[in-house]
């Protein structure tokens, strides 16, 4: 009984984000919120850190870089040089491009692995609130009763004074 | 309820919708059953794509000398279909990628589809290669993986293999991007559904929730993909043409050739993305969403890649006159007034002076003149990559192996069979996906619609 959520279904993202900067400022306890789009702005009401993304990016693409010219290097030079019009084996200019794309595919599937993993993402995975309409036209604010925090029925009560058209109570999962 | 029009910007959204109408208007189409005229579109391209089953069947039985290949021209059909589709893929990528990261927010409407196109298109692109190696079931012969041979491994200096790398991963990015962008949508379909294909719209969109946390790691995915995305696309016609440029024939050895290509690409492209939205739009009731205004956008986009596709056709003429290389002087005379002169004037006509009327704004906003305007443009530049080809390869510097290349039958109906496949995909995709990207238009519903703090969607 002690993680609860009380929801607050809004009818537009204005109403939403003022509900939050609202209940930011009472300092409830906001869970999530679920929106069709992401609505500029509420990340930073809900408290929510900035993604780290950039630095996975970046750290997927130097490996990718680094393994393909290696390899590359080690396969024409090394491995099994190949005399081919008597071009020299280590010719760098020749290895840009498929280091290039490489790089590429290694941050892109990378960071999207990563996303995925993050978000706990997989066909498995039951959407939360999902009867609330969060991915269609609602958009809904999320706070959590916490013991010896406000009552569910101060929440509730906030929320319907924020303007929210529904207030629901659901088991937290 | 009626909502004030700001007076400097024109919405990007025509009517006044609630956000549950767009769910309403853009899954529709999956939800009813599909119109005569889709089966009818269906059927054709079906047809088109068996006339292609069997003649790829042939040729792999047979051997691909049952193509109009020789000596001389080694290079023809197969590779022009290669690049044409290539090509076809790039304005996807444009639209989803660079026009995301200049904030041109009226490409919401289009990149869903557009997206879609460019992996249909570099299926068919990659189909080429495959018949040309003649035992497509070794094509993992061209991939550098631990063998029993040495290790032997592939050529890192071949353009060729380039080629193999940059398509495979734009048609892997790509794929990701467009799977990615589809998440929130496939969650609003699957709310929709029922029975069977509720769980599979479920499970395919992943558990999307539309949770804040979510969102938040999702615009910056977003962000980088399309910012790796916009290297690629330039990558991976640059890299195309380095199968030719790298190369010592008159005609094709040109430093030109990268930003010639890329831009022919994009120019090919979007005349493609107009002549399938124009049919699209009308097909599916979706003029609220692609109007008129999107397609002046991408009018204008068209006919810059038009001109400058035609500053390269002159430099080229230039620089061979310049580079005082009598083969190159003759490659280009040859180009004119050789026996392949009606392929090149009908490239001049479809990709340089048809695209000028493009100029005038009447042209631009009656759908039927851009839809005519675009297939030329099509045409045109199936018609430049032949040119390019063949036209450079028949007569080469020994007069002795001059010779003329003429397609069989069998490479047409290849041609014919890649049109079925792109159709097909194309039409099955606007069946059973959302079309137009559903939380993104969302997004840009309100875009220069002032309001007045109403409660929204009653």
């Amino acid at each position: 009984m002690a993680n609860e959520l009380v929801a607050g279904v809004f009818d537009s993202e204005e109403t939403i984000l003022a509900a939050a900067r609202a209940a930011r400022r009472a300092g409830l306890p906001m869970h999530d919120a679920y929106t069709p789009f992401a609505v500029h702005g509420l990340d930073r009401e809900l408290g929510l850190e900035p993604s780290p993304l950039g630095a996975v990016c970046f750290r997927f693409g130097a490996a990718g870089l680094v393994l393909t010219l290696g390899f590359q290097y080690w396969a024409s030079t090394f491995d099994w040089p190949m005399n081919i019009g008597g071009k020299s084996f280590n010719a760098s200019p020749a290895l840009v491009p498929v280091a290039f794309e490489l790089t590429v595919l290694c941050a892109g599937i990378g960071m999207v692995l990563w996303f995925l993993a993050k978000r706990g993402l997989s066909p498995l995975k039951k959407p939360a609130l999902e009867a609330l309409g969060g991915v269609d036209d609602r958009f809904v604010l999320a706070l959590r009763r916490e013991t010896g925090g406000p009552t569910g029925q101060e929440l509730r009560r906030f929320l319907e004074a924020q303007g929210a058209r529904d207030v629901i109570d659901v088991e937290a999962e | 309820m009626a909502h004030a029009l700001s007076s400097l910007r024109r919405p990007l959204i025509g009517g006044d919708k609630s956000y549950s109408q767009v769910t309403e208007d853009i899954c529709a189409p999956l939800g009813r059953r599909p119109t005569r005229a889709w089966y009818a579109a269906l059927a054709v391209s079906v047809t088109a794509l068996l006339i292609g089953a069997v003649a790829v069947t042939d040729q792999i039985w047979t051997g691909i000398g049952t193509w109009g290949l020789n000596k001389t021209v080694g290079w023809a059909f197969d590779i022009t279909n290669f690049v044409f589709w290539v090509g076809i893929g790039h304005a996807g990528t444009l639209i989803s990628a660079v026009l995301f990261l200049f904030r041109q927010r009226w490409r919401t409407s289009v990149n869903r589809s557009a997206e879609a196109m460019t992996i249909f298109a570099v299926m068919c692109a990659g189909v080429f290669p495959l018949i040309h190696m003649g035992r497509p079931w070794l094509a993992y012969w061209v991939l550098p993986y631990p063998n029993p041979m040495g290790p032997l491994w592939v050529n890192f200096r071949s353009p060729l293999l380039w080629d193999v790398f940059a398509i495979s991963t734009y048609f892997t990015v790509s794929l990701v991007f467009w799977y990615m962008g589809l998440l929130p949508d496939l969650a609003v379909v699957a709310r929709r559904a029922e029975g069977l294909r509720k769980r599979l719209f479920a499970s395919l969109s992943l558990g999307w929730d539309g949770s804040q946390r979510t969102w938040l790691h999702y615009e910056k995915l977003y962000l980088l993909l399309a910012g790796l995305a916009t290297p690629l696309v330039f990558s991976v016609h640059t890299i195309v043409s380095f199968d030719f440029a790298t190369s010592v024939i008159p005609g094709w050895h040109s430093t030109i050739f990268p930003p010639y290509f890329v831009c022919g690409a994009i120019f090919s492209g979007f005349a493609m993305v107009m002549t399938l939205m124009i049919i699209a739009r009308k097909v599916m009731a979706f003029e609220d969403y692609i109007t008129l205004a999107h397609i002046d956008a991408m009018c204008k986009i068209t006919l810059l890649t038009s001109l400058i596709v035609a500053l390269a056709y002159g430099t080229e003429f230039f620089m061979a006159w310049y580079s005082g290389n009598p083969y190159e002087r003759f490659a280009f005379l040859n180009r004119c007034f050789g026996p392949y002169r009606y392929f090149f004037m009908g490239m001049m006509l479809c990709n340089v002076a048809v695209p000028q009327l493009l100029w005038s704004r009447r042209v631009r906003t009656t759908p039927g003149a851009v839809f005519a305007v675009s297939l030329l443009i099509n045409v045109g530049m199936w018609l430049e990559r032949f040119v390019i080809i063949t036209i450079s390869l028949h007569r080469d510097y020994l007069t002795s192996s001059w010779t003329m290349y003429r397609p069989t039958y069998i490479e047409v109906c290849t041609l014919i069979g890649s049109f079925g496949l792109f159709l097909t995909l194309f039409l099955l995709f606007c069946r059973f996906l959302p079309m137009i990207a559903i939380s993104e238009v969302k997004g840009v519903l309100h875009y220069a619609r002032e309001r007045a703090g109403a409660p929204h969607g009653q």
